[in-house]
């Protein structure tokens, strides 16, 4: 019997080991630095070698490796520069946030890296066993991550609630590749679907049917689609700022790496999937609308219009296409930025020991603090998607592809939808420019902070440049091709 | 010049962030300057431009800017500015009138107490800001040579449109007082006027509404021409109708959709009326002369597509007619002056649909040059006399302000006579074009047309001798009132001068053997397609034209024996027709209606939304109730999320169940 040796080919785990390594010095530098926001700044320039790295991959595809784990190619490597764009901005508000609250640690920056090595480890693995270590990576430090602030009950809840339902969501994942499994003798993604094109009569095999549908349920808990986004307001609301921030973005981008490789590459020829996630979409998109109407806090209110969006990628999801693909790729990286920046805003906005930040603080914001109003509002139109901002051509992006992908309906669900949240994101910028300050005195902000107001210099001058002139980002993430 | 039009939009953005972000600090009198100096630049420029297009004979140029976006190979988005005579003809009339508007409002704006200091309003640089805004993205929208373009800028009026509103958002509603009927009879109460925050609400959501349907159109566009350049969509219109039949009517229609959001048309014009709350700078700036001719501009811009579909054309010029009908009949009763000034708008909003709608579209252009000059005119000077009088604007308070506001009741006359239509004033033509067109296409169409000039002329008129003959009926405000300062009424003035020689730019050449100014000028955007040209012999243009100007005069004559001659007239007829009286004095219950349909129907929404998105967006048209409502149903959901993880799990169980029995079952 020969041995078969398999091929390691590192360059596919460059960025992932680049964030492991930061973040175990990261660890390490924590038993010697008194200051712990130097740990920040390392980390911070761990992120930067790290998309040094990506865009030097970006020009040579690696093949599928590590017996066809995992594979570093155009679609691997944009997600991992959106990791690593939210990871750096979340990091960027927690050198402000964290000071401010007492929690500034050194733990904070290692579990922030290691999840993100998570999520970058899905978004490359093209094994169901990868995706699974991937998810659990990325999982169980969010978990600590959204219990960070110990002394508030709620984060304390928020980060049992994320455990005890993410734990479900674990298990059906487990499941689904368990029967996954069963049924075609493979947890490879590209064996997968060998075996259905070469048994085209078991297209419709029971088994393999209910393993994909586990699989969509365990991938529906992380992007928190309706109905599997009970944990999100609750999570999102209790986590500190600086987490819902990170979580908010790097947690669904990651679970839409993993669900849109396995559905494109393993599943591409069997359609069923197709009219699932078209009904998910249109629940996720509306739910998460209509409840965010009736909020009154904007951090909660985020949290849900967060369930809306991923009702928008979802509609990338549908056509099942490359311009799909590179949509979702789009739209991921502008809400990366301005999902980001809107809690960015809420983190120094926030008052202290009290969580969340009602609509109220927003009154007048604009004579009290013009430029950071004017920087919300960019945040808001943006998630809105009106036109100049980034969000604009993100929404546009996905329903082409997806009246491009025969799913017009959808795309009509969509902008309906967009309609209806115009109402409670422009509710704030009402709040901020139409309505008088409430007393001073009765509002202590913390001090501003120099890293938090970049990043929400950075997230606004992104959002409205690459709104003007999107063809850098188009560019890039037409390069997000599998390899 | 042409290469430079670009400064027309920038001009105004800059205005708009020296204004925002430096306002406060220097206060308002540079405000005051900048915010109207950067609309007069932008005015030269046009006006440059103009005269490079007229040189060029009517060429159309386009000034590349930069490509916005390329998505695949197959989409791509230049920011292109097309100057054609389109184009910068609604550039002139947007600065120009809107230069206007903004000196007028510099004083607008400000107060004057008893001993002569001056109040600036608390937000007057954040009025500029918005107001600068307002100027570039309506040039946006006219400029873009593509539909993306004409989207962001639809988009963009309509945010500008929603935030002036809005303007004053702390202000209340206003009670207003019933209509006495004489001693023994119940007086007829009449609902209150929207607070100002409100009215923002609603012209926003109904907007909205009308969105979609434009965004829809948009996006059909691309999938059937897989373009948005209009130079690339026009030229190819016919052979896509050969070959697929049904898609440019479907174009057409969705974007009228969003036409008759925006420029107020049945059903979706309940939202003008109530935006009179916002200052009155806006209203005439925004609400008569510009924002809401925008669907005009768009059909006349498309009528390559729109000459392609006969079916949707009668419908526009159907639902033009009957809006010019019905909302000249409710301003019969209105004892709000702007709220006359309003509906007037909306019906005059009519006629230019039904213009474009029976293929005149030169007549519709020409009536929306007239009616920004005309309409501005009456806004400002009802603007100035509510100015004189302290924010008061109903009419049963007036009376007999002629002697205190000379140049505010001169004026207001000759922009009242243009609108009445009165021989050889600029609305006088172009209303008699659009009639004589409609004869020629419907005599039905004119029917309604003329009905509605003779209502046209007697409300107008109406409101003219209730606020300035007669005796005063608020002796207190009489002895306040005074005429305004210079910043008034010379805009004023000017806009009166184009009101009485507006109607030059298109004499009736059948008549007086001079060349139709604006039917030339307009030529070579309708030259590849052909416009549908009027061939009326002399005699029968003499009759339409005759038959207008008697129908204006007599309308003008009743008004004048109603509330001059015998002013017993009107509340002996408001008793014996009582109740048609009350319908229309209530504006025909429609608001109710809406609201009312809304309430009820919001039990029936969880089953509107299973039975799909048309029935949801047909619900939708009822606006009034609808943030109550989805709030509500927003709340209830809200109560679902209880914070217990076993209720999760139990919903999270459900769902599980539907997702894997249905993968399981097929």
């Amino acid at each position: 019997m020969p041995i078969i040796i398999p091929t390691l080919d590192f360059a596919a785990l460059i960025p992932i080991l680049a964030i492991i390594t930061t973040g175990l010095v990261v660890l390490l530098l924590d038993i010697y630095v008194e200051d712990k926001a130097v740990l920040g700044y390392v980390s911070l320039i761990g992120l930067l070698a790290t998309a040094i790295a990506c865009f030097g991959l970006l020009t040579q595809t690696v093949a599928p490796t590590f017996q066809n784990m995992l594979v570093s190619d155009g679609y691997s490597l944009v997600l991992d520069l959106i990791f690593v764009v939210t990871a750096t901005l979340s990091i960027m508000i927690a050198l402000s946030y964290l000071p401010a609250r007492d929690m500034q640690s050194g733990e904070y920056y290692a579990l922030l890296l290691f999840a993100t090595s998570g999520m970058m480890l899905m978004g490359a693995a093209t094994d169901l066993i990868v995706v699974f270590l991937g998810l659990e990576i990325m999982s169980i430090a969010l978990y600590v991550l959204a219990a960070f602030n110990r002394r508030q009950l709620g984060s304390g809840e928020a980060g049992l609630k994320y455990f005890v339902l993410g734990a479900f969501a674990s298990a059906f994942f487990l499941y689904g590749v368990a029967l996954t499994y069963g049924a075609t003798g493979s947890t490879n993604l590209q064996t997968i679907a060998m075996w259905f094109s070469a048994n085209p009569a078991y297209a419709h095999n029971p088994i393999a049917m209910v393993g994909l549908a586990l699989l969509l349920i365990g991938f529906a808990f992380k992007i928190a689609a309706v109905p599997f986004q009970w944990w999100t307001p609750d999570v999102y609301h209790g986590a500190p700022t600086s987490v819902t921030a990170f979580m908010s973005v790097g947690a669904k981008a990651a679970g839409f790496a993993a669900l849109v490789r396995l559905l494109l590459v393993s599943f591409g020829a069997i359609p069923d999937w197709r009219w699932v996630i078209s009904w998910l979409a249109v629940l996720t998109m509306t739910g998460g609308n209509i409840v965010a109407l009736a909020q009154k806090d904007v951090k909660r209110m985020l949290a849900y219009s967060s369930i809306a969006h991923a009702g928008y990628i979802l509609v990338g999801v549908v056509p099942g296409t490359p311009d799909g693909v590179k949509g979702i790729l789009f739209y991921l990286m502008s809400y990366a930025f301005m999902n980001i920046g809107a809690f960015a805003v809420i983190a120094l906005l926030e008052q202290r020991d009290q969580i969340g930040s009602s609509i109220e603080s927003y009154m007048g914001l604009s004579s009290r603090k013009p430029l950071l109003a004017l920087m919300m509002l960019f945040f808001m139109f943006s998630l809105t998607g009106i036109p100049p901002f980034i969000g604009f051509w993100g929404k546009w992006y996905v329903f082409w592809a997806a009246v491009k992908g025969g799913a017009s309906w959808l795309a009509i669900v969509g902008m309906i939808n967009s309609v209806i949240s115009a109402f409670y994101y422009l509710s704030v910028v009402v709040q901020m420019y139409m309505r008088s300050p409430t007393e001073p005195s009765e509002l202590e902000f913390a001090p501003l902070s120099l890293p938090v107001t970049l990043t929400i210099a950075l997230a606004g001058a992104v959002t409205l440049l690459l709104g003007l002139w999107p063809t850098p980002l188009i560019k890039l993430t037409a390069l997000g091709i599998f390899g | 010049m042409t290469q430079l039009i670009w400064l027309v939009i920038a001009l105004p953005i800059f205005g708009m962030l020296f204004n925002g972000i430096l306002g406060r600090r220097v206060g308002y009198k540079v405000v005051s300057i900048v915010g109207p100096t950067m609309v007069f630049l932008a005015f030269l420029v046009g006006f440059g431009a103009f005269i490079e297009t007229i040189r060029r004979g009517g060429v159309a140029v386009t000034v590349h800017l930069w490509t916005w976006a390329t998505i695949g190979n197959m989409f791509s988005v230049p920011i292109n500015l097309l100057v054609d005579p389109l184009s910068i003809l609604m550039v002139l009339v947007v600065t120009g009138v809107g230069f206007l508007i903004h000196v007028y409002a510099t004083d607008y704006m400000i107060h004057r107490d008893e001993l002569g200091h001056v109040h600036p309003d608390r937000d007057f640089s954040r009025f500029f800001t918005f107001l600068n805004l307002f100027i570039a993205s309506m040039l946006i929208l006219v400029l873009g040579d593509n539909y993306l373009m004409m989207y962001v800028g639809w988009e963009l009026v309509g945010l500008c449109s929603y935030l002036l509103i809005g303007f004053w958002y702390d202000r209340p509603e206003q009670a207003q007082a019933p209509i006495d009927l004489g001693a023994d009879h119940e007086p007829i109460k009449l609902t209150p006027l929207l607070s100002p925050a409100a009215s923002g609400m609603k012209a926003f959501i109904v907007n909205r509404i009308g969105d979609v349907g434009f965004a829809l159109g948009v996006f059909l566009i691309w999938q059937t021409f897989g373009t948005l350049q209009f130079d690339k969509i026009f030229p190819f219109a016919k052979f896509v109708s050969e070959n697929s039949p049904s898609a440019i009517p479907w174009i057409t229609f969705l974007l009228f959709i969003g036409a008759m959001g925006k420029s107020a048309q049945i059903p979706l014009y309940v939202w003008l009326p109530d935006a009179m709350a916002g200052p009155t700078p806006v209203s005439a700036l925004i609400h008569a002369a510009t924002m809401v001719t925008a669907g005009v501009y768009m059909i006349v811009r498309s009528n390559a597509l729109y000459a392609l579909s006969p079916t949707v054309s009668l419908f526009i010029a159907t639902i033009g007619a009957l809006t010019a009908l019905f909302a000249a009949t409710i301003a019969l009763v209105q004892v709000d002056l702007k709220r006359i000034l309003a509906y007037s708008t909306v019906s005059q909003l009519g006629y230019m649909f039904m213009a474009v709608g029976v293929g005149a579209y030169t007549s519709g252009m020409f009536h929306l040059t007239t009616h920004a000059f005309f309409k501005a005119l009456l806004f400002l000077g009802a603007g100035s006399v509510m100015h004189a009088l302290h924010d008061v604007i109903d009419i049963r308070r007036m009376g007999g302000l002629r002697d205190k506001m000379p140049d505010t009741y001169r004026t207001f006359v000759i922009g009242g006579l243009a609108l009445a239509g009165f021989p050889l004033m600029s609305g006088f033509f172009s209303k008699d074009e659009i009639l004589a067109k409609a004869f020629e296409f419907s005599p039905i169409l004119w029917g309604i047309g003329i009905i509605t000039a003779g209502l046209t002329a007697f409300y107008t008129f109406r409101a003219i001798f209730l606020a300035f003959h007669g005796q005063p009926r608020d002796q207190h405000l009489y002895d306040h009132a005074h005429e305004n300062h210079l910043a008034i009424t010379i805009p004023l003035w000017i806009l009166a001068i184009l009101a009485m020689f507006g109607g030059l730019l298109g004499l009736p050449s059948a008549i007086i053997p001079v060349p139709h100014l604006f039917d030339k000028w307009l030529h070579s955007i309708f030259m590849a397609h052909g416009e549908v040209e009027a061939h009326a012999s002399l005699l029968k243009e003499l009759v339409l034209l005759s038959t207008s100007g008697i129908v204006a005069i007599g309308g003008i004559g009743l008004a004048y024996f109603f509330y001059v001659v015998s002013p017993t007239i009107p509340q002996n007829l408001a008793r014996q027709a009582r109740p048609l009286f009350n319908l229309l004095a209530n504006k025909y219950y429609i608001d109710e209606l809406y609201h009312e349909v809304f309430v009820k129907s919001g039990l029936g929404f969880a089953k509107n939304m299973a039975q799909g998105v048309d029935r949801l967006i047909i619900d939708a048209v009822f606006v009034d109730g609808l943030p109550k409502l989805v709030n509500s149903l927003g709340q209830m959901l809200s109560h679902l999320q209880s914070g217990y993880i076993r209720h999760y799990a139990l919903a999270t169980f459900i769902g599980v169940l539907v997702m894997v029995s249905y993968f399981f079952l097929r």
